[in-house]
């Protein structure tokens, strides 16, 4: 079990920390978050430069293959710094849908590393967050497959060049078996995309899809196994995020309660404010040794689905009753758009929905505990 | 309080009835079911609409242009509100201001002031909290210094709701720095258009422009526009506060249209194992939030009789405050739930595109709701409430 990150990981860690207070500084964040996409690419180029982008990327795929506890490392200054680029949509989940998928994976992939594609995985439909629970169609048409479906949600689908959507080549909604994974471009015939932001600064889209021509990924029929391990791996980057955005509200909480002056005191010298603080520290705590668990399991390969279904469940319960707790404490300008501490709150509210709320993922861990 | 109404509430019941019937246009019951407040033309078009039926001062004396209702009909009329999905009245005027004119304000001041809150023709806005002074209400600093017939005000303030649309301002000054922090507070009045005032608006977490910083410079009002006594506004203040948690109360009769939302959401989501309104763990949330929500509505009854009997409520408005603003951040947050993965879209980017349904709205709500335990009182500070007033500690 590794609670410590090495030398060559705690090296990653400052350099998204020095990254972060650059160009995602709380003061500059309502400024960040009006450049929308323009910014969004600017950044997204210097973090190409920087490596993180291939870092994720199998080396079977012309990546360097860094694992759950690499990205950890990444994923925390993300959260810490409320940072909205996509990282684990293009860089994580998409990568770990498309290894080994075929040599039109790999040259894809190629071009993920150096920022020049992005890809959205589109794989939730109006029935919710199982992967099996889908009636989009993909039917055979010579070598080439056509899909037709609706996917209600893609996250970070908004700027994404290609989509990664699954489709039915058999079974009904609910059956894993007739899972497929395709890869559909942005500009294909019969794709309408509609982009919606998010109260979080993530920029996602939902899809229609009429015969769309599309390009299979990975075994015919076989894809929710690969979805799964897939999501698994997209769910402990946001569980670090999620805690690197929870350590973050705490800190601001924490200097907050200690310079505020109401009553001739500061409030942090009231008790009742103390046991608020360290409740908030004591579910960080929580949070963080189970993300570490999680990744650390998912590294050495021996990570059960339930545990990282568990872990989902916890963080996301606590990341969002530390959040509320810091706007809380904070009082009135807790609210306010200017600080930052609301925005780790509206975060850890759609942390909580990517890939499966909380109840989808109880539901899932008492299945696969039965 | 008797639950089995008498035939004249019975008669009455149906005249609300007949009333919110066609009164709330469709497209207000999101927003009012979010818990969020209309446009203020909209507040103003429901205010002047309930003041022709001569129903625009519920909670009023008829002296006053009230309707002098027995609290068993107030109840029944924001039931029937509720029901309607009308929205609460907007409360600066009719609930905060209004009844300390009333109660202590010239007979100018009552002529002038009253029946123009009645009809909607003046939006007042609060001016309290200050950066310094929020849970700590009695550190506040704007000074008000007499000067001949006048008083020239100086300050910041902060959390002024709707100051952005608000005709008139009441505010709390300091117009002596002797004696306890709490001596030498006043209560004035002033006009939004008095020159020297300047409104920033603060913007919040759930995208919406509700409340403003102001800053009060040189702003020269009549001394007539003092209420009551000089150095007794901490006073009024109090008993304001006190009016503020009784307006929780009457907002806690609105939880149901929150309820019946994230029912009608549940309906219409479909999920893997059929709908979520038919999911038993689902149904087992919505239970608990309304049951508790049944629960804070036996505590309005509870107070409401107490005011039947003239009674002193002692804290009981505090508890309503603190479980109402528990449950409408609860109930808010089950609504956001039952939209699942379309909560993720606040707003369209694509021109022609629209949010999901509910949205943003329901989003909003949910975040909006996180004030709810931080204004008029923190939960911190009404628990203390409580332990003094109730518990003696």
């Amino acid at each position: 079990m590794q609670f410590a990150f090495n030398d060559e990981q705690q090296m990653l860690r400052d350099s998204v920390e020095r990254f972060g207070e650059e160009q995602w500084s709380a003061a500059d964040r309502l400024k960040r978050l009006a450049e929308g996409a323009e910014g969004t690419a600017r950044r997204w180029a210097q973090m190409a430069e920087l490596g993180w982008l291939m870092l994720p990327i199998a080396e079977s795929d012309g990546g360097l293959g860094g694992g759950p506890v690499e990205i950890m490392a990444i994923m925390e200054g993300f959260g810490r710094h409320l940072m909205t680029e996509a990282y684990v949509s293009h860089c994580v989940l998409a990568p770990a849908l498309m290894q080994d998928g075929g040599a039109h994976c790999t040259a894809l992939l190629e071009q993920v590393g150096t920022g020049q594609v992005r890809i959205a995985a589109a794989l939730i439909e109006d029935e919710g967050f199982d992967v099996a629970s889908i009636r989009a169609t993909a039917q055979a048409d010579g070598d080439r497959f056509k899909v037709t479906g609706g996917k209600a949600h893609v996250e970070d689908g908004a700027a994404a060049d290609w989509y990664l959507v699954s489709a039915r080549t058999a079974g009904v909604s609910g059956e894993r078996e007739g899972v497929s994974l395709f890869l559909v471009p942005r500009s294909a015939d019969g794709l309408t995309v509609r982009r919606f932001r998010s109260v979080d600064g993530h920029r996602h889209c939902s899809l229609d899809l009429v015969d769309v021509a599309a390009i299979p990924v990975g075994a015919i029929g076989g894809a929710a196994d690969r979805i799964d391990a897939a999501l698994d791996r997209a769910i402990v980057a946001h569980l670090a995020e999620a805690v690197g955005s929870m350590e973050a509200a705490v800190a601001a909480t924490l200097d907050y309660v200690r310079t505020r002056q109401q009553f001739g005191a500061p409030i942090g010298s009231f008790q009742v404010v103390q046991h608020k603080v360290v409740d908030m520290s004591v579910a960080c705590e929580e949070a963080r040794a189970l993300t570490m668990v999680a990744a650390s399991q998912l590294a050495s390969g021996g990570a059960a689905s339930s545990l990282i279904a568990a872990a989902k469940v916890r963080v996301a319960q606590c990341g969002i009753a530390v959040a509320q707790q810091a706007v809380q404490l904070h009082g009135g300008v807790g609210t306010s758009e200017e600080l930052v501490v609301s925005h780790h709150l509206r975060r850890q509210m759609m942390l909580d929905l990517a890939h499966g709320d909380r109840d989808h993922h109880k539901a899932r861990f008492a299945e696969l505990t039965r | 309080m008797n639950l089995d109404l008498a035939p004249e509430d019975r008669a009455f019941q149906q005249e609300v009835r007949a009333f919110f019937a066609d009164s709330i246009p469709e497209e207000w019951k999101t927003t009012v079911r979010a818990g969020l407040r209309l446009s203020p033309e909209n507040l103003v078009a429901y205010q002047r609409r309930l003041a022709d039926r001569g129903w625009g001062a519920p909670t009023w004396p008829k002296e006053y242009g009230g309707t002098g209702w027995t609290p068993q009909q107030l109840h029944i009329f924001w039931s029937e509100a509720s029901a309607a999905d009308a929205p609460a009245q907007f409360h600066q005027g009719l609930e905060l201001i209004g009844p300390i004119i009333f109660t202590y304000g010239s007979q100018a001041q009552k002529d002038f002031y009253l029946p123009r809150i009645i009809s909607g023709e003046d939006w007042w806005c609060q001016g309290y909290s200050e950066p310094g002074a929020g849970s700590d209400l009695a550190a506040l600093r704007t000074r008000a210094t007499r000067d001949g017939d006048d008083y020239v005000i100086n300050g910041h303030k902060m959390w002024t709701s709707y100051a952005h649309v608000a005709d008139r301002m009441f505010v709390l000054a300091r117009t002596s720095t002797e004696g306890r922090r709490q001596q030498g507070i006043s209560l004035m009045l002033v006009d939004m258009d008095t020159p020297g005032i300047r409104i920033s608006p603060i913007h919040t977490l759930d995208e919406k422009h509700h409340t403003n910083e102001v800053f009060l410079d040189d702003v020269r009002i009549p001394a007539a526009n003092l209420v009551g006594e000089e150095g007794m506004g901490w006073n009024y203040g109090k008993v304001l506060l006190d009016r503020e948690r009784m307006v929780a109360a009457a907002t806690a009769m609105f939880l149901p249209q929150t309820l019946r939302a994230v029912r009608e959401a549940a309906t219409r989501r479909r999920t893997a194992g059929g709908l979520l309104i038919d999911k038993p763990e689902f149904r087992a949330k919505l239970a608990q939030v309304e049951i508790e929500a049944l629960a804070v509505q036996a505590m309005v009854l509870h107070l409401m009789a107490d005011a039947a009997a003239g009674a002193d409520s002692g804290p009981r408005g505090s508890m309503v405050k603190l479980r109402w603003s528990e449950l409408t951040q609860q109930a808010t947050a089950l609504w956001v739930e039952a939209l699942g993965p379309k909560a993720q879209h606040f707003a369209a980017l694509d021109e022609g595109a629209a949010p999901p349904q509910d949205m943003p709205l329901a989003l909003q709500g949910a975040l909006y709701a996180r004030v709810t335990t931080i204004y008029g009182g923190s939960s911190e500070i009404q628990r203390n409430i409580i332990a003094r007033r109730a518990l003696g500690l």
